[in-house]
């Protein structure tokens, strides 16, 4: 945060955990950032209520060693967040203080650093000429920043139009240098540079209109793509008890989906889960650019044991820097992990305050909260006519499992995709433990995406996919009657039904996440396995012992699983494939 | 710690007692301060206008309104040396084995978090020969995972001996509402085990005040940073049982006033946990914290609020439990999970490693199949048979708490029995493994 101005002083008058209460000497603003003059360094606070002259701030680091009487210095501004080239690859703490550049092992109190690289020189390129009429969010120019080229924008605080009264030409310039100068309505000319600033608790809505999305948004995990399709600008939520595989999940949609930036708020969760990301990111190859993924990605990492007040913060920094990727016309997938952690950091805080409570003590409010945050994500149209997206996927860390809970609840209204993962899939070691049953996208019945899938997957695509969710029930339902009435209590056709689930499960749902081809399946082979998987559904084998048909169904999935460890159409593949051929002709002619 | 100096201010007027706190009029305190009332130790935890509360960690009982409050001007600390290994300490820090304080450098307890991008990613395997954490649950350094268990089972036990076996510089024992016995039991083993180099303890025992336990993990964990950070050792932390340091936390914030969550536990237990849980660290020096802990469950139930919250923090869960069918101590398979095995299994140990331990584990969940139809009175098909024999074995001469195996050993045990039990096509184990690996069928 730069060029902040203080708009009054106070002195603090009460301390309880991270709330402070101080008395102002003047103005104060609802959600203004306010600054604790603490043994020499100034340690960050919002406002989050007023009484007259009293002011009520939620610190962002830790209040030891805070006195009554201790000056506290309110500014004129919310938390802001710096936009600007070099985003990229950088990991930021909720409060996007970049973390590369603290010294030190240990996150020291009142330590604060520039997000951005402000000796660095972009090559700027024109996109307006003089004489032009823009407004907030145009862009003006642009920068390469690795695989993308970065627009700077008109100012989004900046009402009103503007003509272009200068722009720089074709050169080097620093992030500060003035490259643009407009002239307002007033004829008063004001200068743009390559960094601007936004408040992270309002939204950016430079666009024309947000438009219901419709095109997939590949992501690689089949039970995902083929099964509970997210689409470009979608929502989707993941909720699911510890060991069930949510971060996993993540890590898989970080480092596969066909998304040009991808940022991750790593909110309340574990620091080793980050470093992983940290340490693997540099090296491995964005499958769709062949760059590092690095290159692609921006880390928000506020974990478990930073401070509990900034965890908020955290998921609307991310969010803003989305929106402002958004703003460029790029497809942006935004991951938060985990939405539960940020909503526990508003019921600590409403409870200090002595707020009545709602459900499990969380805020009244939690759900509303919940949804004007999920309803920032989308796919929006431009002013320029070109369109952006923000693709949100957050996880939910339900309290003992249990989905009836307040922020599961509230999720599952504003989310559209509802990836469930269930414990008993994770025991028995099927991952990715997505349910297939409970599990849903509503995207599957968008006419958008029914039209997207005819024309780009295949013409019959969500029948297909229809008819495997259903035969995936049938499944469920024929075992719990083997269960109850025995194998040989139920007729042989029965056990054919239930092994042919499980051929949909063990060849199509299941993924293993750590082995270099199976991980990543590309749409095209997800569509080839899916045809090939239904083709052994259809056939009609008549078995006359059930056993025979566990041992035959044994081979078929073995062989299927060779096939996902394969490269595709290679020449191991091809291998197994006939093999699976020679199978099934064999069984069938018999 | 100490007692009150020369120029310190003193106050000798309480305005409330509570049975956890108690409150008087002073000014110029810091929050989270320490000071001593009537000679106990206890910390500011409010500050409003000039009124400080303090929480008296021994308990209020006796408490004069005119008991003496001295303020120390500092957040708790401890002091810290070389010297401590091989010693006993309460939650105070002051020695419980009978001889003298340590002088040492004075550390503030609780300090400030790792910044993430400093950390290391673990990668070194703690090999610990039993096969449920080994084989299908590695530890790696720099993790921090807890053993879920009933009290009936052996947990402190198994803790000290993962302890004995782990290669490590500094093993840290802090001990929560700790028996007297099972606090001696400790002492002895170590003891005999060590001499007095590696072992240093924070006890707060089960005839002391509850809420003195609190204290006991930021000790704990301030001598294991002392030694990783300034001495680049490999320190293992062993906190037992994070149950009871949990009611504790729930003591405390009842006597706040505070809107209890679920299962009357304070809305910020999982912070409070993950503060402590995430001290553990891989050091960018070579040092590292790796922390072991327990928490008691009542009846297994893992969906109360401190095994829950316990398992969103920490990477992964061992769970402690008797197999009746061979009547051993096993780590159950299904439950347990090691978060960061995947650094170094088929990495640092044999390429076929992930692939036996997950055939395997589905296979015994099979048998768990198998053995339902069988209680049901089903009749038992040719597959289920030989899957209930091959669960028996595997948790007999693998996994049993008492079988001391190198982790090559527990792959080939385990190659072994699947060669026995088992079809290739049955385990589904990638063709060059079973390449590799397949044993000759031996007579069933």
């Amino acid at each position: 945060m730069e060029n902040i101005t203080i708009i009054s002083k106070g002195k603090v008058t009460a301390i309880v955990g991270n709330l402070v209460e101080a008395v102002s000497d003047g103005p104060l603003i609802q959600n203004g950032i306010c600054f604790f003059q603490h043994e020499g360094k100034e340690i960050m606070g919002e406002v989050i209520k007023t009484e007259g002259n009293k002011a009520f701030a939620q610190v962002f680091e830790t209040t030891r060693g805070f006195r009554g009487g201790m000056e506290v210095h309110f500014s004129g501004s919310m938390l802001e967040v710096s936009l600007g080239p070099g985003l990229l690859t950088r990991n930021f703490d909720g409060l996007q203080n970049d973390l590369d550049k603290m010294e030190g092992v240990f996150l020291e109190p009142g330590a604060r650093t520039f997000p951005l690289d402000k000796a660095s020189v972009w090559p700027f390129t024109p996109l307006v000429k003089s004489g032009d009429a823009v407004e907030a969010g145009d862009w003006l120019g642009e920068v390469p920043e690795y695989h993308l080229r970065h627009k700077i924008m008109v100012p989004f605080k900046w009402e009103g139009s503007y003509e272009v009264a200068w722009i720089a030409g074709k050169g080097e310039y620093r992030i500060t240098d003035t490259i643009v100068r407009l002239t307002n309505a007033a004829g008063e000319e004001m200068a743009v540079t390559m960094i601007q600033t936004w408040p992270v608790k309002l939204p950016i809505t430079r666009y024309r209109e947000k438009r219901r999305p419709g095109k997939l948004f590949e992501t690689g995990v089949r039970v995902i793509d083929t099964m509970n399709p997210i689409l470009e600008g979608g929502t989707g939520f993941i909720p699911g008890p510890f060991g069930s595989g949510k971060t996993v999940l993540q890590h898989a949609l970080a480092k596969q989906a066909a998304a040009d930036v991808v940022i991750i708020a790593a909110c309340g969760e574990r620091a080793n889960e980050v470093v992983e990301i940290f340490t693997e990111f540099p090296h491995l190859d964005d499958p769709h650019t062949g760059r590092k993924l690095v290159e692609r990605t921006v880390i928000i990492a506020n974990t478990s044991n930073m401070p509990v007040a900034a965890r908020e913060a955290s998921v609307y920094t991310a969010m803003t820097i989305a929106e402002y990727y958004r703003s460029m016309g790029l497809r942006t997938l935004l991951l938060a992990d985990s939405t539960s952690r940020w909503a526990q950091a508003l019921r600590e805080m409403s409870n200090r305050m002595e707020e009545l409570p709602g459900p499990d003590a969380f805020p009244m409010d939690l759900s509303a909260i919940i949804a004007s945050y999920y309803s920032r994500a989308g796919y929006a149209l431009l002013n320029n006519g070109k369109s952006g997206s923000i693709t949100f996927i957050g996880t939910v860390s339900p309290a003992g499992g249990n989905l009836l809970e307040p922020v599961t609840e509230a999720t599952k209204k504003v989310a559209r995709c509802f990836f469930a993962l269930s414990q008993n899939r994770a025991d028995s070691k099927r991952y990715p433990a997505i349910d297939p049953i409970d599990s849903y996208s509503k995207y599957l019945e968008y006419h958008e995406f029914i039209g997207f899938a005819a024309r780009e997957i295949g013409s019959s695509w969500i029948d297909k996919v229809d008819f495997v969710k259903n035969f995936l029930i049938r499944g469920q339902e024929v075992n719990e009657q083997i269960n109850i009435l025995g194998d040989d209590g139920v007729p042989v056709a029965y056990h054919e039904i239930f092994w042919k689930a499980e051929l949909i499960d063990f060849a199509i749902l299941q993924q293993d996440a750590f082995d270099a081809i199976d991980s990543n399946t590309p749409l095209k082979r997800q569509k080839y396995m899916l045809e090939k998987v239904i083709e052994v559904v259809n056939t009609e084998f008549g078995f006359d012992d059930f056993n025979r048909v566990r041992d035959y169904f044994k081979r078929i999935i073995n062989l299927f699983k060779q096939m996902n460890y394969s490269e595709f159409k290679s020449e191991k593949f091809r291998d197994y494939e006939s093999q699976l051929h020679h199978l099934i002709t064999e069984k069938i002619t018999a | 710690m100490m007692r009150a100096k020369a120029f310190q201010k003193i106050y000798c007027r309480l305005t409330n007692i509570t049975k956890a706190t108690c409150t008087l009029e002073a000014t110029g305190v810091g929050y989270e301060e320490m000071a001593y009332v009537q000679g106990r130790a206890a910390q500011v935890v409010k500050i409003a206008g000039n009124k400080v509360t303090l929480q008296v960690f021994e308990g209020t009982e006796g408490l004069r309104s005119d008991a003496e409050v001295i303020f120390t001007g500092k957040a708790p600390w401890l002091p810290l040396s070389d010297h401590m290994s091989g010693r006993f300490f309460d939650a105070f820090g002051q020695p419980i084995d009978g001889l003298p304080a340590v002088e040492g450098r004075e550390f503030p307890i609780g300090g400030p978090s790792v910044n993430p991008v400093r950390r290391k990613q673990p990668s070194e395997l703690i090999a610990t020969g039993i096969a449920g954490i080994d084989l299908n649950n590695t530890l790696v350094s720099g993790q921090k995972i807890p053993f879920f268990t009933d009290p009936d089972q052996p947990y402190n036990q198994v803790l000290a001996l993962i302890a004995l076996r782990a290669r490590v510089d500094k093993i840290i024992l802090g001990g929560m509402g700790l028996t007297r016995d099972d606090y001696l039991f400790f002492k002895h083993t170590f003891e005999q085990g060590y001499g007095q180099s590696k072992i240093i303890g924070f006890i707060n025992t089960t005839d002391k005040s509850p809420v003195e336990r609190l204290l006991i993990p930021d000790m704990a964990l301030a001598a294991a940073e002392y030694f990783a950070v300034e001495k680049n050792e490999k320190v293992l932390v062993l906190l037992t049982d994070m149950t009871q340091y949990a009611n504790a936390l729930s003591i405390v914030s009842n006597r706040m006033d505070q809107i209890p969550s679920k299962d009357s536990m304070p809305g910020s237990l999982y912070s409070d946990l993950a503060k402590i849980y995430e001290k553990a660290v891989q050091f960018p020096d070579g040092g590292n914290i790796t922390i072991l802990a327990v928490t008691t469950l009542s009846g297994g139930d893992i969906t109360h609020a401190i095994p829950d919250n316990t398992g969103y923090i920490t990477e992964g869960q061992l769970f402690l439990r008797r197999s009746p069918e061979v009547n051993k101590v096993i780590i159950d398979p299904f439950r347990s999970l090691s978060r960061l095995k995947q650094l170094v299994i088929g990495k640092v140990t044999r390429k076929d490693h992930p692939q036996v331990m997950n055939a395997a584990i589905r296979l015994y969940a099979d048998a768990a199949n198998s053995k339902t139809k069988l209680e049901n009175g089903f009749e038992l098909s040719d597959y289920d048979r030989r899957v209930l024999r091959f669960a028996e074995d595997y948790s007999r001469d693998i996994l049993a708490i008492d079988v001391n195996l190198e982790t090559e050993e527990m792959l080939d045990e385990t190659w072994k029995l699947f060669s026995k039990y088992m079809t290739r096509d049955e385990v589904g184990i990638k063709q060059e493994f079973t390449d590799m690996y397949w044993k000759e069928k031996q007579p069933a």
